[in-house]
């Protein structure tokens, strides 16, 4: 569609940006200041500069959680992306099954996500849990309060659990907006299952799943509730990511500085993905309209 | 049965397991769920469920989520629209990033508002009320909204604008009698997102409130966080924070891989 150009659009837009602005600048501005301070009490302040920053990039702990955070979120996109992907293309494209696949798929989307990490808490319990005596029974010593393997895979499992259905709701209407035309020329020309996945569907579904890899990765990026109900960040640390850090950091002990300075280098590899989110997304709508 | 029938059915299967145990549990009694393993309540009990129903410090936590995703559904929606409108139809100074501006917000990782939106609310006197937490979600759920409704009105045609402009309608007027009939099915959606993603945060909710405004996600966890381990209860909690979700998906089933792809899909 061609726009007008008219500025007194920005009327409009007034009430959002005032809005949003009171609910990110102003925060995002108090970050900013505290890191770069030393804060003693209200009227006992001093500038530090980047001792802050200094500080952090060189915490062994962060390190480990920024490691293990992007250990976490490849797990993710590498299970959760192909295993999307083949269930959108088992699923029945029309008709009352699709709609009711459609419905119980989007059940775990919906679920609040600490109750996610009490449904897998119960769950996974050897003692009390379905998951957890199926595991036994399979005579694997399992525990995941205990075991950080097993707390790894379990928080995984949970992810993959609560996460799946996501990608393959994007690719199934990827896969609804392939024109019947596709599916009968490949046919006349006697192309195999793999064939058309290959060459048809595929590239069809390329745009959706950049979305989908993208929202996978920002949102494991920033996954706090399921862990902590889960497994509260341990055993030890083996499964404090990025958030809980942070929230251990800045509600826990009360290290303005320091996590406020974690805060931003967090912020900025967020808006480097975002970045990317964006221009693709816009390429996309450009692709469209031609 | 054909193999991809046999993929879907088995991953069904392990969608629907946690959840039937999650049911399964809220209907047993303690003493079943800790002394013996079994696949479905021999002792078939709603306790857990009256426990929720009559204690105050239970329920009230349903109520009060109810209320502040309210109030962020109606604030969020009620600044999204006209601002979505703009996008879709005019080109202005600074758009591009404005619209960007806002994208970074919904991906904000919400730890990191934590303590600065912590003492602002305290400091304006708002901890620990519904709208601190209704106002600190439109962090994510105004953009979304942005995004969702700028989709939906890119597809109503602009002739549509014009005419009635033509006609002698007021803008206001155009906006209300004509145009938001037109997208109703796009605000609906809309509103269902925000609510949802409103319903399932807990970081934001937890820290900005204390006992008035605490949401049925924090005292869940501080039920866990306590010795006595009330499993049943526990159980029928949670079943009970997904009945929300689950009484509207039905109406929303064709539009929510559109909503969580910010309309782009």
């Amino acid at each position: 569609m061609t726009k007008t150009e008219n500025n007194r659009a920005w009327f409009l837009v007034l009430p959002v940006f005032a809005l949003v602005a009171f609910s990110a600048i102003v925060p995002l501005m108090t970050v900013v200041n505290y890191s770069v301070q030393d804060i003693f009490g209200p009227d006992n302040r001093v500038f530090v500069g980047a001792e802050w920053y200094r500080e952090i990039l060189q915490d062994d702990r962060l390190r480990r959680a920024l490691l293990r955070q992007f250990v976490f979120s490849l797990a993710v996109l590498v299970i959760e992306i192909p295993l999307g992907i083949a269930v959108a293309l088992s699923m029945p494209r029309r008709g009352r099954w699709a709609s009711l696949i459609l419905v119980v798929l989007a059940l775990p989307l919906l679920i609040p996500w600490n109750v996610v990490g009490t449904i897998w808490q119960i769950f996974g319990r050897a003692d009390i849990g379905l998951g957890g005596v199926l595991v036994t029974a399979l005579g694997i010593d399992y525990n995941y309060a205990a075991n950080p393997f097993d707390a790894w895979a379990t928080v995984l499992v949970m992810d993959v659990w609560h996460w799946t259905s996501l990608v393959a709701l994007l690719c199934f209407s990827g896969l609804k907006a392939i024109p019947d035309a596709y599916y009968q020329a490949a046919r006349i020309d006697g192309a195999s299952n793999w064939a058309v996945f290959r060459y048809v569907q595929l590239p069809k579904l390329g745009n959706v799943l950049l979305i989908a890899v993208l929202l996978r990765f920002m949102d494991s990026f920033m996954i706090y509730s399921e862990p902590f109900v889960l497994t509260g960040g341990g055993p030890g640390n083996s499964t404090t990511f990025l958030s809980q850090t942070l929230a251990r950091l800045a509600v826990g002990q009360f290290d303005l500085g320091p996590a406020a300075a974690f805060s931003l280098i967090y912020f900025l590899i967020i808006l480097l993905f975002c970045w990317l989110f964006y221009t693709t997304m816009m390429q996309l709508g450009r692709g469209q309209q031609q | 049965m054909k193999p991809r029938h046999f993929l879907l059915a088995a991953y069904v299967v392990f969608l629907m397991l946690p959840l039937y145990w999650l049911l399964n549990m809220s209907f047993k009694t303690n003493e079943e769920i800790l002394g013996a393993f079994t696949l479905f309540p021999h002792d078939f009990t709603f306790d857990n469920y009256r426990v929720i129903f009559t204690d105050a410090s239970w329920y009230m936590g349903y109520v009060n989520s109810i209320i502040y995703v309210t109030l962020n559904t109606l604030i969020s929606l009620t600044v999204a629209l006209p601002a979505a409108y703009a996008f879709s139809r005019y080109t202005f100074v600074g758009d591009k990033h404005l619209f960007f501006w806002l994208l970074t917000n919904r991906m904000a990782p919400p730890a990191v508002f934590l303590l600065p939106f912590f003492q602002l609310y305290s400091s304006i006197g708002l901890f620990d009320t519904h709208i601190a937490v209704a106002l600190a979600h439109c962090l994510f759920n105004v953009p979304l909204s942005v995004w969702i409704l700028e989709g939906f009105m890119s597809g109503v045609p602009k002739e549509i604008d014009e005419t009635a402009f033509i006609d002698g309608y007021s803008f206001p007027r155009f906006f209300v009698t004509i145009f938001l009939p037109m997208i109703r099915s796009g605000v609906g959606v809309t509103a269902f997102f925000c609510f949802m993603f409103s319903w399932v945060e807990l970081l934001l909710a937890r820290t900005l409130t204390s006992v008035n405004a605490k949401p049925i996600a924090a005292i869940m966890t501080r039920t866990v966080s306590a010795s006595g381990m009330d499993w049943g209860v526990l159980a029928a909690a949670g079943v009970l924070t997904i009945i929300p979700g689950a009484l509207v998906i039905w109406f929303v089933r064709n539009h929510i891989a559109k909503g969580f792809a910010l309309g782009r899909v």
